[in-house]
């Protein structure tokens, strides 16, 4: 399946082309719309931003995958990232991975059989004075208790 | 005292722009645009402020490197000039920069004025991490605003300077945290490292003279401007003047950021401000900076100050703040084994040593930590370390990871010992303990 920019995200393309002397230095801004777009960075996109900005599929394929958050297959909904690196293990994250694994009965990199969760664990998400944390989607979620993860999690459909 | 950073921290709508003008804020660019540039350098110097990214270096310093020619106003084949405000904030420990952006983002925005304006520069990217989410829609907000008032764009506030400032989100990457790396990553590419020299400030984004300040940095140029070197100089210490933003975590009672003046005791951090090592515990050891450096005993604690020199002087580093405390029950091993998970997946990959030597680390001490370390294990760890460290790799990455190593194995030798001699973790608990 081909991938095409709706049209504001092209005309946010076209934006941030004028940001910089060059254009190459708009391919992460644009790899953040495609995820946007269609929440994965597809080799389809990958062809369509190797036109628009005069670079080789190869090119930003070998650069996507250098960053962690470029979802390079499709994944459940939400995304449930939950920090565990050392500060955050200091006040419990190791407990609420294992929370998180026994209520959504997957393990850490699958998403659940009806494509609403997908589980992570990441690194220092900056949050470590407000630790155990997650951060679904765009959100952090701070201070986590099982009753609070139980809340956040009924809201997303 | 009133503080620097944090004063109006507490002020309801600080984040809007008619709050901080009430407050103070911008109010400093009509006083740098009457002075020339290299005043404006020379203040900064004068306040001795030095870079709080981690490194420390000499910010008023570092900006005469841009090369002359591009100061001087006039010649055409001049190249032209970045400024990038580091907010790509990720060593474990640290989340201050994040609390400037929250509460006073317009005090960074007013600091990147000044040092924009102090080395030349007219478009300035801001690079912040991928996570920050929320706090990319604080900032495009502020930039909205503050253009809005005529503080930045074309002509701003009828000086003749010009500056645009843009964000540039990074997606996931501790590396591009460093300077150069951060630079191949702004120009589009995998966040790689590259070899100094060329420093940034001769050849860096896109070849140009570049200049990459730390976010807290910036924010405290408005009050060097506003109230002079001098004022600035009367917090903190000699070699370390002014505050520093401490992101406290850990086993402790209150964690949060606190701005501190340097040279404030460790132990009157952790008791007067902390509220103390949680569950009435005793405290294990501190590591001030972030998981970069050796952690220090509570012996090593209690006699040691916040400042860049008395950290140095105590084996580790003030850092970037990130200020983490571990109570008695911690297990040193397996606090090690997730610092080490970190930097093996961290490890940017272009440098044997570093991509190797971490990756080796992480499992030799999650070996140790699972009861299956053998005894010659210690040395093997110290020598990898030693094989990494001290301009074996093209960035300083690998003695970030290496240099925790070697600290916890020379305080905490004995826990990694008994891991290895009992073939278990004597620790029944997770980190966070009972």
């Amino acid at each position: 399946m081909s991938f095409e920019f709706t049209k504001e995200n092209l005309e946010k393309f076209e934006e941030t082309l004028k940001r910089y002397p060059q254009k190459r230095a708009a391919l992460l801004p644009a790899l953040w719309l495609v995820q946007e777009q269609q929440g994965w960075i597809s080799p389809e996109s990958m062809e369509t931003l190797a036109k628009l900005l005069g670079l080789t599929p190869a090119y930003i394929y070998e650069t996507a995958t250098f960053y962690t958050m470029y979802n390079m297959k499709p994944i459940g909904r939400h995304h449930i990232q939950v920090c565990n690196s050392v500060c955050c293990c200091l006040r419990g994250s190791e407990e609420t991975v294992g929370y998180l694994k026994k209520k959504l009965e997957i393990e850490v990199g699958e998403s659940t059989q009806d494509g609403r969760f997908h589980l992570s664990t990441v690194e220092c998400l900056g949050s470590c004075g407000t630790a155990p944390m997650m951060q679904i989607d765009n959100d952090y979620h701070e201070d986590l208790t099982e009753e609070k993860i139980d809340q956040i999690l009924e809201k997303l459909k | 005292m009133e503080m620097i950073l944090s004063k109006n921290w507490n002020v309801p709508d600080q984040k809007k722009i008619d709050v901080a003008i009430k407050n103070g804020a911008y109010a400093s660019l009509k006083k740098i645009f009457k002075m020339k540039r290299e005043e404006v350098i020379e203040e900064v110097k004068n306040s001795g402020l030095r870079g709080r990214g981690g490194a420390g270096f000499a910010t008023g310093l570092k900006w005469t490197f841009i090369p002359k020619e591009n100061l001087s106003s006039g010649r055409q084949d001049k190249k032209p000039v970045y400024l990038i405000n580091n907010l790509d904030e990720s060593e474990p420990g640290t989340f201050k920069d994040r609390a400037i952006v929250e509460k006073d983002p317009h005090m960074m925005i007013e600091g990147m004025i000044i040092a924009a304006y102090a080395i030349g520069s007219h478009t300035a990217y801001i690079y912040i991490r991928g996570e920050y989410y929320k706090q990319w829609e604080i900032i495009e907000e502020a930039l909205q605003e503050a253009r809005k008032k005529g503080f930045l764009g074309k002509n701003i506030l009828g000086s003749g300077f010009d500056l645009d400032i843009y964000q540039h989100r990074g997606a996931g990457a501790y590396i591009c945290g460093e300077e150069t790396a951060l630079l191949s990553s702004l120009e589009g590419g995998r966040g790689y490292p590259r070899i100094k020299p060329p420093f940034p400030a001769i050849a860096g984004a896109w070849g140009c003279p570049t200049i990459v300040n730390n976010t807290e940095t910036l924010a405290n140029l408005p009050f060097i401007l506003n109230e002079g070197a001098a004022a600035y100089k009367k917090f903190g210490t000699e070699k370390s003047p002014g505050t520093k933003l401490m992101s406290a975590s850990g086993h402790i009672n209150k964690p949060g950021v606190y701005e501190v003046e340097m040279g404030l005791p460790i132990r009157t951090f952790i008791e007067e401000h902390l509220g103390g090592v949680w569950k009435n515990h005793k405290l294990k050891a501190v590591v001030p900076g972030g998981s970069s450096f050796a952690p220090l005993t509570a012996e090593e604690a209690w006699a040691t100050n916040l400042d860049f020199e008395s950290c140095a002087a105590a084996g580790t580093s003030l850092g970037s703040g990130g200020f983490y405390v571990m109570d008695e029950t911690t297990c040193m091993v397996r606090l090690l084994c997730f610092t080490s998970k970190f930097y093996a997946h961290e490890s940017c990959g272009q440098c044997t040593p570093c991509r190797e030597g971490t990756g080796w680390v992480d499992q030799v001490i999650k070996r140790i930590e699972k009861g299956h370390g053998r005894e010659r294990d210690l040395q093997l760890l110290q020598d990898v370390c030693k094989n990494m460290m001290n301009g074996r790799t093209i960035c300083v990455f690998a003695d970030a990871a290496a240099m925790p190593v070697l600290g916890f194995l020379k305080k905490f030798g004995k826990e990694f010992e008994e891991h290895v001699k009992l073939g278990r973790c004597p620790h029944t608990v997770s980190l966070r303990g009972a």
